[in-house]
């Protein structure tokens, strides 16, 4: 009879993690029957960052996601000007798809053209910038410099979000689309994986953020660490 | 239409519907109308139209009054001002996105329009006696 209140408490417990499919932060565990199928999660650090623009309009918003209908519509749809931003792509294009992915990415050259095709705007331009997981696939150099010019467009007290996978062990990272279907929810499509290079834990990302005001962290169930950054 | 073995250098402007499936480089004005730059179409210009639908390529601003619909496999750089837009999956898109929010003219056409048998200076007077029934 204890077996099976036991039982029955542990399959109530799954059932309470409907909300979150798949494993966008190792990658290792996914619920999906095919590992390309798009999943809803929630995401706390989405809702956060749209918390605190909520009662403005007209905010230019950088996406690094990409174009897509359905980040445009919605932001769009808020009153906010959108500008979209394929960061991941840029980087396979400027950095290349090979094995010196990272090696290249100490490149000096290689940083500045990957600067001047993806963050070439004017000083305080932005209102805040969703990153996604685009840093996560950044070399220490190329890091900082991205995130100093980041410092340099986006306006004072504008909101930056960003997220890390949480998994020390992974031996992978998953690249992925992220396609915003309401205020805490994202749709996300597996576009891809890189080798782990880096683990960000929170100390990691307050000296990475060191220069902004402020740091907030969101770790989630499923291994990934959402950053909201006050510039 | 402007084939694909049409070049054009300097300004385009257009008083009907256009299809680019050639190169222009310089801009284009078709305020009233639609351009749709086909499959093969490049087009290096500032764009200003009703309805602009991209399947090849385009390199400039583009104003689209009423409608911009981005397909899949297009590539457009550029800033992008409209009332509505499409961009279809697989479309590459750098740029910005700023709406243009559609005024309240066309609505206020509508009451005109609905009782069709009756005398358009009727239309008002119509609809005032409809809606007591």
């Amino acid at each position: 009879m204890f077996k099976d209140r036991l039982k029955a408490i542990l399959g109530t417990g799954a059932a309470g993690d409907a909300g979150v499919r798949g494993a966008p932060g190792s990658g290792a565990k996914r619920a999906s029957n095919s590992a390309d199928a798009p999943f809803n999660r929630q995401s706390p650090g989405l809702d956060q960052f749209f918390a605190s623009i909520r009662d403005t309009l007209g905010l230019s918003l950088l996406d690094c996601a990409g174009a897509s209908q359905a980040n445009i519509s919605f932001i769009t749809g808020l009153g906010h000007r959108i500008y979209s931003e394929d960061v991941v792509r840029t980087l396979g294009t400027v950095f290349g798809q090979g094995e010196d992915f990272y090696g290249s990415q100490e490149k000096p050259e290689l940083i500045e053209e990957f600067l001047t095709q993806t963050l070439t705007f004017n000083e305080g331009q932005f209102d805040g910038a969703l990153i996604w997981d685009s840093f996560q696939f950044m070399q220490p150099a190329l890091l900082a410099a991205t995130i100093a010019r980041l410092r340099v467009i986006l306006r004072p007290n504008a909101y930056l979000l960003a997220f890390f996978h949480a998994d020390e062990r992974a031996v992978e990272v998953p690249s992925y689309s992220y396609r915003i279907v309401d205020y805490k929810t994202l749709q996300l499509t597996r576009r891809g994986a890189r080798p782990a290079k880096q683990f960000f834990n929170n100390r990691a990302l307050e000296r990475l953020f060191q220069e902004f005001q402020s740091v907030k962290f969101f770790l989630t169930r499923d291994s990934l660490r959402e950053v909201i950054v006050k510039r | 239409m402007i084939g694909k073995s049409v070049l054009v250098n300097g300004q385009v402007m257009s008083r009907e519907d256009l299809y680019v499936d050639g190169e222009v480089d310089g801009s284009i004005e078709m305020q009233e109308h639609k351009l749709t730059v086909g499959p093969n179409g490049k087009v290096q210009a500032g764009i200003k139209a009703r309805e602009v639908v991209v399947i090849g390529s385009v390199n400039g601003n583009v104003d689209a009054s009423d409608k911009i619909e981005i397909r899949r496999d297009a590539r457009l750089v550029g800033d992008i001002r409209t009332a509505r837009i499409v961009i279809e999956e697989g479309a590459y898109f750098k740029g910005s996105v700023d709406i243009t929010r559609t005024e309240p003219a066309k609505q206020q056409a509508k009451p005109a329009a609905a009782p069709a048998p009756a005398p358009a200076t009727a239309a008002p007077a119509a609809a005032g006696v409809d809606a007591k029934r």
